[in-house]
């Protein structure tokens, strides 16, 4: 780095302590900051959300979702800062998950590793194949890459949560920042999920029945300053892609957002605002009804006694009910995920078969298949 | 002649240049002529690897939205941008915001 000695302008001075030169330019209010005032402001927000939401109790353990990436670290290092700075008397851990993809989680599970030391928080790694016996490799080998992100999103919150559970404890915390969550409201206008509008904003979730409480102390927070963040902290960041890129859609609705924000930086804010103060009318369930056919439709399966007689379930069950498989908070009789592995088994025994090969050699083989493709 | 600058891909962007974060380049170009449109320029050219990678790091001809300029660690919109004037020994970080959650 060269520390060049310039005489500073006065236009170049931070507009906070005049003193220092600006460095940054905030995307919310355009202000330039020096480093120091940057990260005072930076810190501030965070902790006057976490107050303003009341996310966090005396005494409560909560564990920190962390990936290895920039959000992640940056908030495992934001919040043992201000949980000493103003004395929150939490207990942070930080809870990984190994999705078991090669290439890509082994490594970024090394920098959690190394932040385990450096924030000298507990760690917890739960992983897909032990969870559920697939990795998820297996499961791209098995069902292509295009849904990975599905599979794998719907398996991440049941991980997350049985990892908590495992740790006793009830809140976990996400690195997700402002522009993933105006990124998602994009994404639910543009498919017409207005039913997930609503959840997709809330900086609090927690599906009743459930003791898992979810938060995003990150909700107000750019990415810029985060990245900016974990560059002026030095901190230790994982940044590789994931082998299965991220699904087309919102790939093109993260780059279309990206430019919008770099002619008015501003629209990251305006969008989540818009996406919490959005009130659904009545038409609601006409939307809904619309949408049903593509979806999956296990929920009113038939189900056949032990004496032969068939009953057809109907998918009356609520909030709070319990999969029949697992045992995992569900609304339907059968949670996302065993539906989801249910059919994946389906199709790793009927490549048993026609591969004749032992059970790891089919998976291994499709992906090798798969590969050649390439 | 020619202008010593360090260029730095951060965040994963050195996926342009076969992983290789730090690059020492020489500008051909004299000081004072130079400006950071120059440096884009010349990256393009002569930094990333493969040609088909370009769109990863320029969009309608400057730098794509997503990716941070830092001139000397200081926000590039603070410092003039594209017309930001080159000097000797100026150190360029682009880092990828976009780049694994
Ligand atoms: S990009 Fe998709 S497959 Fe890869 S870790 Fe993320 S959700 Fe999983
Ligand atoms: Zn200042
Ligand atoms: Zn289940």
């Amino acid at each position: 780095m060269v520390e060049k000695q310039k005489k500073i302008k006065p236009g170049a001075l931070c507009e906070l302590c005049h003193g220092r030169k600006a460095v940054m330019k905030r995307p919310k209010n355009l202000q330039k900051l020096c480093k120091e005032c940057f990260y005072n402001v930076f810190e501030t927000e965070i902790h006057n959300t976490i107050v303003g939401h009341e996310l966090f109790k005396k005494g409560d353990r909560v564990a920190i979702g962390a990936s290895g990436g920039k959000d992640s670290t940056v908030l495992a290092a934001v919040l043992k800062t201000l949980n000493e700075r103003y004395n929150y008397g939490v207990e942070l851990v930080l809870l990984s998950i190994d999705e078991g993809i090669k290439g890509y989680r082994d490594d970024s599970l090394a920098t959690v590793k190394r932040n385990q030391k450096q924030y000298e928080m507990p760690l917890e790694i739960v992983s897909y194949k032990e969870l559920y016996d697939w990795s998820m490799d297996e499961i791209v080998s098995c069902a292509g890459i295009r849904s990975s992100c599905t599979y794998c999103g719907v398996l991440r919150r049941q991980a997350l949560d049985r990892g908590a559970a495992k740790l006793g404890i009830d809140h976990v915390v996400t690195g997700h920042n402002a522009d993933d969550v105006a990124e998602t409201v994009l994404m639910n206008i543009l498919r017409g999920d207005t039913a997930r509008l609503e959840s997709s904003c809330s900086i609090l979730t927690q599906s009743s029945g459930s003791p898992i409480k979810r938060s995003k102390p990150f909700k107000y927070t750019y990415q810029k300053e985060i990245v900016l963040y974990a560059h002026y902290k030095k901190l230790d960041y994982f940044s590789t892609e994931c082998s299965y890129a991220p699904e087309a859609f919102r790939g093109t609705a993260r780059e279309l957002l990206k430019s919008l924000e770099s002619i008015r930086p501003s629209c990251i804010m305006d969008i989540i605002y818009s996406g919490e103060h959005l009130v659904l009318g009545q038409k609601k369930k006409v939307t809904q009804q619309r949408k049903k056919p593509n979806k999956i439709k296990n929920d009113m399966e038939q189900e056949v006694r032990s004496d032969g007689s068939i009953k057809i379930k109907q998918n009356e069950t609520k909030d709070g009910n319990r999969c029949e498989k697992c045992g995992y908070i569900t609304s339907n009789r059968i949670c996302k995920a065993c539906l989801l592995l249910g059919g994946l088994e389906a199709n790793r025994a009927k490549l048993d078969i026609e591969g004749n090969t032992a059970v790891d050699g089919a998976a291994k083989l499709t992906r090798t298949l798969e590969k050649l493709a390439f | 002649m020619g202008i010593k600058i360090k260029v730095e891909f951060l965040g994963g962007l050195d996926v342009i240049s076969s992983g290789v974060r730090e690059h020492k380049c020489i500008l051909p170009l004299e000081e004072g002529d130079a400006t950071l449109k120059d440096v884009i320029q010349f990256i393009t050219k002569n930094v990333i690897t493969d040609p088909k990678d370009i769109p990863v790091f320029i969009c309608d001809e400057t730098v794509r939205p997503g990716i941070l300029v830092l001139i000397n660690d200081t926000d590039w919109e603070l410092e003039g941008g594209e017309d930001y004037v080159v000097e000797s020994g100026d150190v360029f970080t682009f880092t990828s915001t976009l780049h694994g959650g």
